[in-house]
């Protein structure tokens, strides 16, 4: 087999592996853009504020540490112990509900009914108010996050491909775990979604909130548990670019990248998000290798929203979104 | 005639009515300056067919949204089963038993009509989430039971042929009695029905009017209903408000409102002083 084609072959699986991260930040905007209409700019920050969380606890950090030894002129940093990742994963989602509940109290009550921008507009509010909790909350330095996932090259695939082409491919052991994790949450959501009471309701609520109230469902309910599911999937999002590339400000810009994905999948729909994710991993990875070394490189920075200029152009409903037909 | 709350009598095709279930008294609903409902008061009976009527924009649709929680009267009391009602929020209203329907049709057009008439035993799921994942024998049992119900709906309302079927695709006559097998399936005790005939030609109407006495006479469900065409109603109902301006100006059974002076001013439009 030609060298080319080997190397093109190694690029598309990684592609597809970053592909998932993507579509794991965009199934997060997804959820709550169907179930409320809002889109939630915040996304990204939950991310890195849930991972930031998870760190803390893990390492036993106090939390507002910063803010305790200005008032009482103490010296706390720490609590002296640490905190084993399963049981801090689980510290982690139920803070991530606290804050689901929070944000239906206090902010998204009191917009019912609102102008689309006007919702916009408090995700923006939002997301700095996170980061700044966040940063006051845990402190801003660049964090390691180790849950124990197995990181570094998976030697059975590179031996196996060495065996088949000659030549080993490089597939990070981590971006493997990501794709099952990934692959475990859509199918479980999906299950969620369609088999269980919440989920028919949550559906329902998507459909039409009149409709929905009329069969006795509480909207402000499912409204909270749409947030606290996608408070979970920015935890899972967050642990593995965490983990990938250090708990830092950087992680909650992905969720830009999640603005093309969703573009090229349709904000409305789950496969959606999974298939643009894919697109986008892969086509940003092929592109840099086929046509970046001739126009100098770092294609990687513009491909994904250029192919979302396309798409609205030609597709503004993305792959599989609902098509919105006004009647006059 | 002359009835206590707690009476019950046998009407002339035989079915039993039996004592007042909901009591409103004295509601008025006001939205800015406007008066909606102005200081009305009626009565619900266990297993009648009440109508509501009245000319356009005389507030009907408003009471039925005082009934279902949506709107909230600044006076006035719900009695519901003899005990007042505190201020209730839609769902809440509707997890009580009161289930309704909308006049311009409040369906989930993306999901099938099975999947639109299993929404409304959502309330009748009692496992937790939990249980539904672990532990799925309850849950599936319960999954069954719910299935059996709303089929049973279906074939009662004669909509199997379109059970898999997207209900945006549907026209509108049948949206209509997808939202009444909506409503129906949740075994309510006072089912709401917002004008179940408008906008249908005669034999659509022909055919709600006949599900409408099959429900009542099959399951006994206690329906009040809003209708402007008083022809309809007339056939229908055991009893019958009739509303104008947010006033109530007539109260009794289909042939006590025919003989109404100030219903048939209403309906015929004499000039209001």
């Amino acid at each position: 087999m030609p060298e080319q084609l080997v190397f093109a072959m190694e690029v598309f699986l990684n592609g597809l592996m970053a592909g998932v991260l993507y579509a794991l930040v965009a199934l997060g905007f997804v959820l709550i853009f169907k179930a409320s209409g809002i889109f939630n700019y915040a996304q990204g920050v939950m991310a890195l504020f849930s991972a930031m969380t998870l760190v803390g606890i893990m390492k036993g950090q106090v939390p507002f540490a910063h803010v305790i030894n200005a008032i009482f002129g103490t010296d706390v940093h720490y609590f002296g112990w640490t905190v084993p990742a399963l049981l801090a994963i689980m510290l982690t989602i139920a803070v991530m509900v606290l804050f689901a509940w929070a944000v239906q109290k206090y902010i998204f009550r009191h917009l019912v009914g609102q102008e689309p921008i006007i919702l916009f507009m408090a995700t923006i509010g939002l997301a700095y108010f996170l980061e700044g909790v966040g940063d006051l909350m845990w402190n801003s330095e660049i964090k390691k996050l180790d849950v124990g996932l197995p990181q570094g090259i998976n030697e059975a695939i590179d031996n196996y491909t060495f065996n088949i082409f000659d030549y080993g491919f490089f597939i990070d052991n981590l971006d493997i775990v990501a794709t099952v994790i990934a692959a475990l949450l859509v199918g479980g959501l999906v299950i969620f979604s369609q088999y269980s009471k919440e989920g028919r309701a949550m559906r329902a609520v998507a459909d039409d909130h009149q409709a929905a109230l009329s069969v006795g469902v509480s909207l402000n309910f499912i409204w909270i548990m749409v947030w606290s599911v996608a408070g979970f999937v920015a935890l899972v999002a967050g642990i593995m670019w965490g983990t990938k590339s250090g708990v830092q400000f950087s992680l909650s810009l992905i969720a830009l990248k999640a603005l093309p994905v969703l573009m090229l999948g349709g904000f409305t729909s789950i496969p959606g998000a999974i298939v643009g994710g894919l697109i986008i991993g892969v086509g940003e990875k092929l592109f840099e290798f086929a046509i970046g070394p001739m126009v100098g490189g770092a294609t990687e920075n513009w491909f994904a929203y250029v192919l979302a200029l396309i798409f609205l152009v030609f597709r503004p409903q993305g792959l599989f979104g609902e098509k919105i037909i006004e009647r006059v | 005639m002359m009835l206590d709350s707690t009476d019950s009598y046998v009407t002339e095709d035989g079915r039993t009515i039996g004592g007042v279930v909901m009591e409103m008294k004295n509601i008025t609903l006001r939205f800015g300056g406007v008066v909606a409902i102005k200081d009305i008061s009626f009565d619900i009976r266990e297993g009648e067919i009440r109508a509501i009527i009245g000319p356009n924009g005389a507030g009907k649709s408003s009471m039925l949204n005082v009934i279902s929680g949506f709107y909230v009267p600044q006076d006035g009391e719900i009695l519901f089963h003899g005990k007042p009602r505190p201020q209730m929020k839609p769902y809440e209203v509707a997890q009580q038993g009161i289930a309704r329907t909308f006049q311009n049709i409040a369906l989930f057009e993306g999901m099938t009509v099975l999947d639109n008439v299993m929404t409304g035993r959502l309330n009748k799921m009692n496992s937790g989430l939990l249980a539904q994942a672990i532990w799925r024998g309850k849950a599936e049992q319960e999954e069954i039971e719910n299935r059996e119900k709303a089929e049973k709906i279906i074939d009662f309302l004669e909509i199997q042929h379109i059970r898999k079927t997207p209900v945006a695709r549907l026209p509108y006559g049948l949206k209509k009695r997808v939202e009444l097998a909506r409503a129906l399936v949740s075994e309510p005790s006072i089912l709401l029905l917002d004008e179940p005939m408008a906008g249908m030609n005669v034999e659509e109407k022909e055919d709600m009017s006949r599900f409408i006495l099959d429900v009542n006479d099959e399951f006994g469900t206690t329906i009040a209903l809003i209708e402007h065409d008083m022809g309809v109603v007339m056939d229908l109902s055991d009893r019958v408000v009739v509303m104008d301006y947010g006033k109530k100006i007539g109260d009794g059974t289909p042939s006590d409102i025919r003989n109404n002076q100030a219903v048939i001013d209403a309906y015929l439009g004499v000039a209001h002083d």
